[in-house]
C-alpha cells in the first residue's frame, strides 16, 4: 500500500481489480464447487488486510486469530442463544465483538514492540483459545459450535442459491474494506502509523502519541478480522476453537507475506493461491497441503521479497522496458 | 486435598517441568544468538519423540537397556541433522532481512515437518514405554512413583543448566557464543566467525528440543498435534523466564509445571489455561520477563 | 530584558559513573540562536535531550515559557513549542519527503483523520516552500532513504521547522553537509529562523559556525557551563580556547 508515486498505473490497477472481481462472480457459475472456496478467499482476504495493516507499522502480530474466533463465535453465540438470525445481524455482530475486544487488550499490547507486542497477542490468543476450548458447557469445547444459515436481509434462501448470495456479499465487503483499508493507510493516521515502523522516535518529536496512533491501527486490524470471521463461520457453517489456535495467526501473517504485505491485491492473492492449494492438495494429493504450501513460502521468501504481487509488478516493469 | 494428592501434585509437575525446560532452553538460546523465535521447534521436540520411539520399538528386542542410548542417538541425530539443514539452508540465505521473513520461515518448516510427520508416522497414537518401564518405582513420602520421571529426568534437566552454565562461561566455545550475543559486529571485527557460531548453537537448541521430546516419549503416547502444542508452551516458559534466561527458564518451568499439575487435579478443565495465564499476567507487569534485564532502548 | 524564553536551574545527571550536568543553569533569551561548545562527551547532547523530555534529570527544573516541562515527555514538549532537529537524521524512511513534511503538517494541527488524503491537505504549499528554503525541494518525491546524508540532515531541520516552533534545538546543524556548502546552508537556516522568528540552540564544534551565526556562546566543560556570553569574548578568553578548543 505504499502510495503509488506514479498515478499512471492506478487506473491499469483498478482495471485488475475489478477484472478479478468480475472473474471471481462468474467463475461459480461455471464451477458452482468454487463458490465457497471463493467466498473463502475473499473472507480470509479481508483478515490478511487487518494482519497488513499492522505489519504497516512493523508490528507481527501471532495472536491475531484470536480476533477471526471472536468474529466467528459472537455469531455461533447468538445462533445457539438467540436462534437463527440475519447475515446483517451476524457481520455487525462478529465485527462489534472483535473491535471491543481489539480495543481492550489494545490498551496494553499497543505498549510493546516487536517480539514483546508479538509474544502478548500470543498469549492472550492463547488465553482464548484455552477458554475456547475447555469451557464445553458454554462453546462444546473441540467440537466447536454449528451456524444455522442466516437469511440475507430478511430473504431466506436454499443452500444452492445461498452460497451465491453470500458469495457476492463477501465479494462486496472485500472490495469495500479493500478501499477502507486503503483510504486509512493514505491518510494522516495512516502515514503515521507507518512512521511508527521506520522512525518513532520522531514520531514523537513531532508531537504526535505513537501509542494512540498503534492502538487505532490495531483496533481496526481487530475490526477486520472479526469480521472475517464471521464471513468465514456463516461459509463453514460452524465455529470451532482451531479459528482462535496459533498455528491459524501463523497462517494469516503467511498469507500476507505471501501475497506481499504492501497492497490490499496481495492479501488476496495470498489468500486464493493458499486457499486453492490447500483445497486442491487435500483433495487429490494425500493430504500434503502443509507441505506443498511450506515449500512455496520458503521460496517465495527467498526468491520474490515483495510477495506474489512484487512478481506481477516486476513483470509489468520488465515488459515496460521492453517496449 | 490431601497429602497423597499433594505430593502427586508435586511430582507431577516435577517431571513435567523438567521436559517443559529442555524444550524452552534450547528456544531461548536460539533466541539470544540468533534473535529468532524458532516457531519449527516445537516439530523438533515432537521429532525427537517420534525418532526415539521408532529407534527404542527397534532395539527393545535385542536390549530393553539399549533403548537409552537409542534416546539420545535420537535427540543428537534430529537436532545435527535438522537443526543443521534449517541453520544452513534456510535461515542463513535470510540473515539481514525483514525479521518477520525469518519467523515465517521457521514458521513454514512447521508445516512441512508437521505434515511429514504424519506422512512417516501416521495419526494413530504410537507407546514406546519401555525406558520407563526397566527402571524401578521409588517412594516419595510413602507415594510411589516412577524414577524414570522423578529422578532421572529432572537429573538429566539439573545437569542441562550445570552444562549449560559450565559451557557458556568456562570454555572457549561458550565464551564465543556469548561475545556474539553481547555484540555481534564488534565479535565480527575481531574474528569471530559468527556464522559458525549460529550454526552449533541453532544445532545445540535443536539437539534439547529433540532431547525433550526423546524423554518424553516413553511416558506418553505420541500424536499428531504435540509439536504445535510443545512449541506455544515453551515459548510461554521463555517469555515468562525471560527470552535468554537459562536458570530462569528452568524455575519458571518448574512454576508452571507445577501449578499446571495443581490445576489438573483441583480445576481439570482449566489446565491448558494456566502457563498461558500465567504468561500474561507476567508480560503485563514486566515485559522482559520474571528473570530478564530491562534494556533502555538507545536511540 | 524579557524574561527568558527557556530557563534551565540546577540540572543534575549522570550516567553509570560519569557526571554529565552537575548544577547547570541556562538561559534561552526569545530571539537569539545560542551556541553551544565544549569537549566531546561533556554532557552537550544531554542538554537537548533533557530539554525535550527525552532524558529525565535526577535534579533541577526546566521551564519553557514559564511552565515546569521537566517531566513532560517529548511529544507533550513538541506541542507546546520546542522542536528538535537530530545530529544523525530522524526521517521516516520508508516514505517520501513531501509525505515526511506533511506527516509534521498534520502533527502541529493535530489532525486525526483516518479518511481525508494526507497528501491532500492544504499544507502541501507552504511544506514546499520550506523544503525550498532548505534547498531539497527537488527531493520532494523521493523516498528519504535515497536521499544522501546532506539533504536528509536539511530534510530533518526542515521537519522540525514545518511545526512552526517557538524554540528550535539542534545538534550539529551541519555536520554530514559537504564543507564547501555549509556557510550556505547556515546562511539559508539562519535567515529561515529570523523570518519566522524562531529561537535556536545549537550544539556546535566548528568554530567558525559558532563565530559567525550565535549571537551568544556557552562553555559546557566537566558537567558545568563555565562561561556565556557574546562569541568575540568567549572565544578570545585564553581559558575557553584551550579548554574547549585544544589551541
Amino acid at each position: 500500500m505504499q502510495a503509488p508515486a506514479q498515478t499512471s498505473g492506478s487506473g491499469l490497477r483498478l482495471a485488475i481489480v475489478l477484472g478479478l472481481v468480475a472473474l471471481a462472480a462468474i467463475v461459480p457459475i461455471l464451477l458452482p464447487s468454487w463458490a465457497t472456496l471463493i467466498t473463502l478467499v475473499a473472507a480470509k482476504g479481508v483478515v490478511v488486510l487487518g494482519v497488513i495493516i499492522l505489519l504497516q507499522a512493523g508490528q507481527v502480530s501471532f495472536g491475531h486469530a484470536m480476533y477471526f474466533a471472536v468474529g466467528a463465535y459472537a455469531v455461533a453465540f447468538w445462533g445457539r442463544h438467540m436462534g437463527p438470525g440475519d447475515l446483517i445481524l451476524y457481520l455487525l455482530l462478529g465485527s462489534a465483538a472483535a473491535t471491543l475486544f481489539g480495543a481492550v487488550i489494545g490498551l496494553f499490547v499497543v505498549r510493546y514492540r516487536e517480539i514483546f507486542f508479538g509474544m502478548l497477542n500470543l498469549a492472550f490468543s492463547m488465553v482464548l483459545w484455552s477458554l475456547l476450548e475447555k469451557l464445553y458447557h458454554y462453546t462444546n469445547g473441540a467440537d466447536g459450535i454449528r451456524v444455522v444459515r442466516p437469511t440475507i436481509a430478511g430473504i431466506a434462501f436454499q443452500p444452492e442459491t445461498f452460497q451465491y448470495a453470500l458469495l457476492y456479499v463477501t465479494l462486496v465487503i472485500a472490495v469495500v474494506a479493500s478501499y477502507v483499508a486503503q483510504r486509512y493507510l493514505d491518510s494522516p493516521l495512516g502515514h503515521m502509523l507507518r512512521a511508527i515502523k521506520s522512525n518513532e522516535t520522531r514520531l514523537e518529536y513531532l508531537g504526535v502519541s505513537a501509542r494512540r496512533v498503534l492502538l487505532i491501527g490495531y483496533v481496526l486490524s481487530a475490526f477486520l478480522c472479526g469480521l472475517g470471521g464471521a464471513l468465514v463461520a456463516v461459509a463453514q457453517q460452524i465455529a470451532t476453537p482451531e479459528f482462535g489456535y496459533w498455528t491459524k495467526s501463523g497462517e494469516f501473517v503467511f498469507i500476507a507475506i505471501l501475497g506481499g504485505s504492501s497492497s490490499a491485491l496481495g492479501a488476496f492473492a495470498g489468500s486464493a493461491v493458499f486457499e486453492i492449494v490447500r483445497f486442491y492438495a487435500a483433495a487429490k494429493l494425500a493430504n500434503t497441503w502443509q507441505l506443498i504450501l511450506g515449500v512455496v513460502l520458503i521460496a517465495i521468501i527467498m526468491f520474490a521479497p515483495n510477495g506474489l504481487v512484487g512478481i506481477l509488478n516486476r513483470n509489468r516493469r520488465n515488459a515496460e522496458a521492453r517496449r | 486435598m490431601d497429602s497423597t494428592i499433594f505430593i502427586l501434585a508435586l511430582l507431577d509437575g516435577v517431571s513435567y517441568a523438567a521436559l517443559v525446560f529442555l524444550v524452552s532452553v534450547g528456544l531461548s538460546l536460539i533466541f539470544s544468538v540468533l534473535r529468532i523465535v524458532n516457531v519449527a521447534h516445537g516439530s523438533l521436540y515432537a521429532y525427537g519423540a517420534y525418532v526415539a520411539a521408532t529407534l527404542s520399538l527397534a532395539v527393545a528386542p535385542i536390549s530393553p537397556w539399549l533403548t537409552f542410548p537409542a534416546l539420545l542417538v535420537a535427540s543428537v541425530a534430529v537436532g545435527v541433522v535438522v537443526g543443521g539443514v534449517m541453520e544452513r539452508f534456510l535461515l542463513r540465505p535470510v540473515y539481514g532481512r525483514e525479521d518477520v521473513l525469518q519467523l515465517l520461515i521457521t514458521f513454514a518448516v512447521f508445516m512441512i515437518m508437521d505434515n511429514l510427520q504424519r506422512l512417516i508416522w501416521g495419526v494413530q497414537p504410537i507407546f514406546a514405554s519401555t525406558p520407563l518401564k526397566l527402571l524401578p518405582n521409588v517412594s516419595v513420602l510413602g507415594v510411589s512413583y516412577t524414577s524414570y520421571q522423578v529422578i532421572l529426568l529432572p537429573a538429566v534437566a539439573l545437569l542441562t543448566v550445570l552444562g549449560l552454565r559450565y559451557f557458556l562461561r568456562h570454555t572457549l566455545a561458550g565464551a564465543v557464543i556469548l561475545a556474539v550475543t553481547e555484540d555481534r559486529e564488534a565479535a565480527t571485527a575481531i574474528g569471530v566467525d559468527a556464522r559458525r557460531v549460529f550454526l552449533v548453537t541453532f544445532m545445540i537448541g535443536a539437539s534439547l528440543a529433540a532431547l525433550g521430546g526423546a524423554l518424553a516419549s516413553p511416558t506418553t503416547s505420541l500424536v499428531p498435534g504435540m509439536g504445535a502444542d510443545m512449541i506455544v508452551l515453551s515459548f510461554a516458559v521463555a517469555a515468562t523466564a525471560g527470552l535468554g534466561q537459562i536458570e530462569g527458564a528452568a524455575v519458571t518451568a518448574l512454576m508452571i509445571g507445577i501449578a499446571r499439575a495443581f490445576v489438573i487435579y483441583l480445576q481439570p478443565e482449566f489446565e491448558v489455561l494456566v502457563p498461558y495465564l500465567i504468561m500474561v499476567l507476567v508480560l503485563l507487569i514486566r515485559p522482559m520477563g520474571l528473570f530478564g534485564v530491562d534494556k533502555v532502548r538507545k536511540i | 530584558m524579557s524574561a527568558p524564553l527557556l530557563q534551565a536551574r540546577g540540572l543534575e545527571i549522570r550516567f553509570g559513573g560519569v557526571v554529565a550536568a552537575d548544577g547547570v543553569d541556562l538561559d534561552v533569551i526569545e530571539g537569539e540562536n545560542l551556541a553551544i561548545i565544549g569537549p566531546n562527551g561533556a554532557g552537550k547532547t544531554t542538554f537537548l535531550n533533557i530539554s525535550t523530555g527525552y532524558l529525565k534529570p535526577l535534579a533541577g527544573t526546566v521551564t519553557f515559557l514559564g511552565q515546569d516541562i521537566t517531566r513532560l515527555p517529548p511529544r507533550a514538549i513538541t506541542r507546546l513549542g520546542i522542536a528538535r532537529a537530530f545530529q544523525i537524521p530522524q526521517l521516516f524512511l520508508e516514505q517520501t519527503v513531501m509525505e515526511n513534511m506533511m506527516i509534521a503538517a498534520a502533527a502541529r494541527s493535530g489532525e486525526t483523520s483516518g479518511w481525508r488524503r494526507l497528501l491532500d491537505r492544504p499544507e502541501r504549499e507552504e511544506m514546499l516552500r520550506l523544503l525550498d528554503s532548505v534547498g531539497v525541494a527537488a527531493f520532494a518525491e523521493r523516498r528519504a532513504h535515497e536521499l544522501p546524508e546532506g539533504q536528509r540532515k536539511l530534510v530533518d531541520i526542515a521537519l522540525a521547522l514545518a511545526l512552526k516552533p517557538r524554540l528550535l534545538l539542534m545538534d550539529e546543524p551541519t555536520s554530514g553537509v559537504a564543507s564547501s556548502e555549509k556557510m550556505g546552508v547556515m546562511d539559508i537556516l539562519v535567515a529561515a529562523l529570523a523570518r519566522e522568528k524562531v529561537s535556536s540552540v545549537f550544539v556546535e564544534h566548528d568554530m567558525d559556525m559558532v563565530e559567525r551565526y550565535a549571537h551568544r556562546v556557552a562553555v559546557w566543560s566537566s558537567g558545568r557551563i563555565q562561561t556565556v556570553g557574546p562569541p568575540a569574548q568567549v572565544l578570545g578568553d585564553p581559558e575557553v580556547r584551550q579548554r574547549v578548543i585544544g589551541i
